[in-house]
């Protein structure tokens, strides 16, 4: 068998945010169907490299390539790549004038011209999985902050992606909210969704991550598996972080 | 109050509230129409767009109604010739829209964009992730929400436009006020009653006015 191009290619990536350079020759190859956990100290542009995939940042030097075409510049292709590739924002972003269900059903109908009644139907079947169905016709105000991110996440999944990115799903969540939204991330996980995850729950990134990247001042400093990043890192910076991190 | 038991007192109160109702809804139409176009101005992605909203509301907001009527009069109608009409009144009428437009455009302008300042940048955020195109983000996500929050807003700028229509008395449309002045030469007697007749006009129609706006902002308010 011919080797499977990566599904997301970021190839000698720079960024620069006037004077300051966040994103420093970033290479990094995300596979199909694999779990990315992008980790490092705050800052060190985990969610500029994570938002750069589907273009909600714009790179200044090297290249992206998501299923083996470079990400369009902007207009209607870029849309049409923005559609394929889901995403799950830290303050959720559910749009405050819709309904559950509106919410879940806008980008089908009006991105995708399904059929309002399939696009129903999907995606109640999606709120179904994330255990919202019965708050469908509810706004997102009326929602806990958990409820709300597992729609965010429906909202994301009615679009069929190829890949979901998460910066920080779990961040703004009270402390007991944070694993119903990481049941829902590893049961996608399970069934082969390629994800890029911002995250500091060290215990999803061992348990569900297929590779860990760990950037510092902007440059990617190392990648392994989780065993051996959490056992064994090579870099001081890594060693550092986990110090820190690991004695909370 | 027998000031009203005359005739034509009572139609002179009736022709001066009629001009009043038309000088609002004339220059609400137009001042709504403008002060859109003027906020698309100011959040448009092009400099001289922007610096055209700017300069008008910096410039219209800040000069008094009073001194903008008069320009309309004696600067466009006196010296540039602008003439609407043969009729003096109907071109004082119109004059006046002008004047009340061009400086209410800039209020509504200003409560717009603000209305489109207070949509989070997530929202739009998230609707370009979904591949929404620029035009469906701003239809679907941003303008919705944007009009909700101006509703409050708008309303208190109907509210005072409906009182600055009285300004307009100054370059001689019969307005409610005019006909005021002229009641209370002839009936030097009854100043009270008749100002709080002329008031109590104003406040029966405002102050609903004001409280439907608030319940209609309410009702649609985006909740967060
Ligand atoms: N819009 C912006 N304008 C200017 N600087 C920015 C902008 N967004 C981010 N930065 C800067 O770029 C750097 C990287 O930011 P980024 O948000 O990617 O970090 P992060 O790793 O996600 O951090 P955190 O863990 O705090 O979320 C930071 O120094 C940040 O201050
Ligand atoms: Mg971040």
């Amino acid at each position: 068998m011919a080797e499977q191009q990566a599904l997301i290619e970021i190839d000698h990536v720079n960024k620069w945010f006037g004077e300051l350079h966040v994103l420093k020759d970033i290479t990094l190859n995300i596979e199909r169907g694999e779990v990315v956990v992008l980790l490092g100290p705050s800052g060190s542009g985990k969610s500029t490299l994570c938002r750069s995939i589907n273009r909600l940042e714009t790179i200044n030097d090297g290249e992206i390539r998501f299923d083996g075409q470079p990400l369009p510049a902007e207009g209607r292709s870029l849309a049409k790549l923005r559609a394929d590739v889901g995403m799950v924002f830290q303050s959720f972003n559910l749009f405050a004038h819709k309904t559950i269900l509106e919410n879940v059903t806008l980008g089908p109908i009006k991105v995708r011209k399904d059929k309002p009644a399939a696009a129903k139907e999907q995606a109640m079947a999606l709120l179904k999985r994330v255990g919202i169905d019965s708050q469908a016709n509810k706004y997102p105000a009326q929602l806990s902050g958990g409820q709300q991110q597992r729609v965010a996440i429906a909202r994301a999944l009615a679009m069929r992606p190829k890949a979901m990115l998460f910066d920080e799903p779990t961040s703004a969540l009270d402390p007991e909210m944070v694993g119903e939204v990481l049941d829902v991330m590893v049961s996608l996980a399970e069934e082969g969704m390629t994800m890029v995850c911002v995250t500091h729950e060290m215990g999803f990134a061992r348990s569900v991550a297929n590779r860990v990247a760990f950037l510092a001042d902007g440059q990617l400093v190392e990648q392994a598996t989780p065993e051996e990043f959490f056992a064994d890192p090579k870099s001081d910076r890594a060693r550092d972080f986990l110090a820190k991190i690991l004695t909370h | 109050m027998d000031i009203l038991s005359d005739s034509a007192d009572m139609s002179a109160y009736v022709d001066g509230f009629m001009w009043v109702l038309r000088l609002t809804i004339t220059s609400a139409i137009a001042s709504f129409i403008l002060g859109v176009i003027l906020a698309g101005f100011r959040v448009s992605p092009i400099p001289v767009l922007r610096g055209i909203g700017f300069l008008w509301v910096s410039a219209f907001r800040n000069t008094p109604l009073t001194l903008i009527i008069f320009f309309c009069y004696f600067a466009l109608y006196s010296t540039f010739g602008l003439k609407f009409s043969g009729n003096i009144t109907i071109n004082n009428f119109w004059l006046g829209v002008v004047g009340l437009s061009v400086y209410t455009a800039s209020f509504v302008c200003e409560a717009i964009r603000s209305g489109i300042n207070s949509v989070p940048v997530g929202q739009v955020e998230a609707a370009r992730a979904l591949g929404l195109t620029f035009m469906q983000v701003l239809r679907l996500v941003i303008l919705p929400q944007a009009i909700r929050s101006t509703i409050g807003p708008m309303g208190s700028v109907l509210i005072a436009l409906a009182k600055n229509t009285t300004i307009v008395g100054t370059i001689g449309v019969i307005e409610a006020s005019s006909v005021m002045k002229g009641l209370i030469n002839d009936h030097g007697d009854q100043v009270i009653p008749i100002f709080v007749l002329f008031a109590g006009t104003f406040a029966v129609v405002l102050i609903p006015t004001g409280y439907l706006f608030g319940w209609l902002s309410n009702r649609y308010e985006v909740k967060r």
